[in-house]
């Protein structure tokens, strides 16, 4: 099997996961989820050195998602690659469970840093680089944010000083679905251009199809040869992706999910 | 031997923070363009590689501590009370509290002692904001002594810490090598009629109160809680017990300040008469401290009229 077909398979696996475990308490926040569902496949499955057996090995790459919400994805990931079983994925968001909505890492084996209130782990994920370029750690720190989060200050306050700083530890997504939960991002407050804006924050930026698993495998790894600056990977992408009844529905933020629409859905990736 | 009294505070935090460094090569210092406030540039000029300045940026610099202290590294936070807690509350919350990350947040300049920075710089309510965080350890030292006796401590304790930290004078009220403990008040006199529980820059005023009531015939306790978070049930209700009228002393709003937190102990185990001295829900302003304390009741007499005060309250209660 290529690389492609690989990746794209896992991708596909990590979507069928996450529908799957919403759909078990029947809502959640499924577009954004699945928005970057093929990002978390090539991180995971290619492109991190990470062991699920030693989930605190010290020299692992991290992975903070700070846009929290996507919570679920990173869960379905986890459980793929053998962080935990499977059937953990039914728990998400029942009581007493290990898997919140927002990532937890004080709940969830394989999770790096907690977040939830956005643009807090975009920094955190920057002071975790900090520590990587004063230890001259051999690995990377990975951070994704949303568009509709980059409206939030502490983003930019955290952008300036990591290209201040020079942080090449740290590679960083945009997921660039466009959406955000009150419509289009760029009729409520346009971010773009958002390359421009990360240029100019001095970051070396990278504009990709976040949906396309080579062309992502492609820039991380131009990302990890560079130095001197940290990395952000612009990923257009679209919200709800692959999910049939939500994919570039501004409603699929946060939806509810029955078992049904979770099994037709399925059928149909 | 490192001197205690007769230097400014921060110059005396310096030192110490320095001291640590050498013994925990994971401590680092993360700043926001405060650092000639608190003179951390001595330690920066030591330990460059272990300073962080993000700029005016003070919630990218409690995301950047948290990060830092996710790695294993033990960050120390600097920057004026309102900027270390209302400005960041929900960094504070979230990337600290929340997460149960080993940062230790100082803020300085406390209350009134923002002086000629003025109103928009006084913190009255820091206290309350960080005293409803969980897991949250609040200490607010008296002098150089009680500081270098606390700070080990401090570093020892994982979890975070909001350090309400003086900057330059400070009144010398312990002699050295005195024992504090972290969450343990300290009694500096044990009476029999009231008993006065002062933290921070009210510590000497409640001392001078003391000495005020006692020529009066009146015989006041003195409790310094430098540790408003966890506090010390204890000795609140040991001096409730014996005395069975209680004041407080605080250069914060009596709202959800050491006022409060003793109330809280009180109410909940032994319900006795209560003053608070303090900010009365009031904002601050622009003056020099003398000035401040008189505007807003911190002085000694305030404290000798609330406990006058409270003791009639008490004998009302006893129906003497």
């Amino acid at each position: 099997m290529d690389q492609r077909t690989y990746l794209e398979n896992q991708a596909k696996e990590i979507r069928k996961l996450t529908i799957q475990s919403i759909a078990t308490l029947g809502v959640g926040h499924i577009g954004g989820s699945v928005s970057i569902a093929d990002c978390l496949a090539v991180l995971y499955f290619d492109q991190m050195h990470i062991d699920p057996a030693q989930p605190k090995m010290p020299n692992r790459d991290r992975f903070v998602l700070s846009k929290g919400h996507g919570g679920p994805a990173v869960y379905a990931t986890l459980a793929l690659k053998g962080y935990f079983p499977m059937s953990l994925l039914d728990t998400l968001n029942i009581s007493n469970t290990n898997l919140p909505s927002h990532t937890d890492m004080n709940k969830t084996v394989g999770v790096d840093m907690t977040t939830g209130s956005l643009g807090q782990g975009f920094s955190a994920a920057v002071g975790m680089a900090v520590a990587a370029q004063i230890d001259q750690a051999p690995y990377k720190i990975y951070a994704l944010i949303g568009d509709g989060e980059s409206q939030e200050g502490q983003i930019w306050e955290a952008a300036m000083f990591a290209g201040s700083r020079k942080l090449d530890h740290l590679i960083a997504f945009t997921d660039y679905n466009k959406m955000q939960i009150d419509g289009e991002v760029h009729l409520i407050n346009d971010v773009s251009p958002l390359d421009r804006k990360w240029e100019a924050f001095n970051w070396f930026v990278q504009v990709i199809d976040g949906h396309d698993v080579l062309q992502i495998r492609d820039a991380i790894l131009k990302a990890k040869a560079n130095k001197g600056k940290p990395s952000m990977i612009i990923m257009h992408t679209i919200k709800g992706k692959g999910v049939s009844f939500c994919e570039g529905k501004v409603t699929s933020h946060n939806m509810p999910v029955t078992k049904d629409m979770a099994k037709d859905a399925i059928e149909r990736l | 031997m490192m001197e205690l009294r007769n230097r400014q505070l921060r110059d005396i935090y310096v030192d110490l923070l320095m001291e640590a460094a050498q013994k925990y090569p994971n401590l680092v210092i993360v700043e926001a363009d405060l650092m000639r406030a608190l003179k951390t540039t001595v330690f920066q000029d030591r330990f460059p590689s272990r300073t962080i300045n993000v700029g005016v940026a003070e919630a990218n610099m409690i995301g950047v501590a948290a990060g830092l202290a996710n790695m294993g590294k033990l960050p120390f936070t600097h920057t004026f009370t309102p900027f270390a807690t209302r400005r960041v509350f929900d960094q504070v919350t979230l990337s600290v509290a929340y997460s149960r990350l080993n940062v230790k947040m100082v803020g300085s300049d406390p209350g009134i002692m923002a002086q000629l920075n003025g109103g928009t710089h006084m913190s009255l309510e820091d206290v309350g904001l960080m005293r409803n965080l969980p897991g949250m350890t609040i200490v607010e030292p008296v002098d150089g002594v009680q500081l270098a006796a606390l700070f080990p401590q401090i570093i020892e304790h994982i979890g975070p810490v909001y350090i309400r930290l003086l900057r330059q004078e400070f009144d010398p009220i312990f002699e050295d090598a005195q024992p504090f403990t972290l969450g343990k008040g300290t009694r500096l006199c044990e009476g029999s009629d009231v008993s006065l529980f002062a933290s921070g820059i009210m510590v000497k005023e409640a001392l001078d109160a003391k000495t005020m009531l006692a020529a009066e015939g009146i015989r006041a306790s003195v409790v310094n809680i430098h540790t408003i978070k966890p506090i010390d049930k204890e000795i609140i209700l040991e001096e409730a017990k014996r005395t069975g009228a209680i004041v407080t002393c605080e250069n914060h709003n009596i709202i959800n300040g050491l006022g409060s937190a003793v109330c809280e102990v009180l109410c909940e185990h032994h319900p006795v008469p209560l003053r608070r001295v303090g900010i009365m829900d009031h904002f601050g302003e622009v003056g020099k401290k003398d000035y401040l304390m008189e505007k807003f009741g911190l002085k000694a007499i305030n404290i000798v009229e609330a406990a006058k005060a409270v003791l009639k309250h008490k004998s009302e209660v006893k129906g003497d």
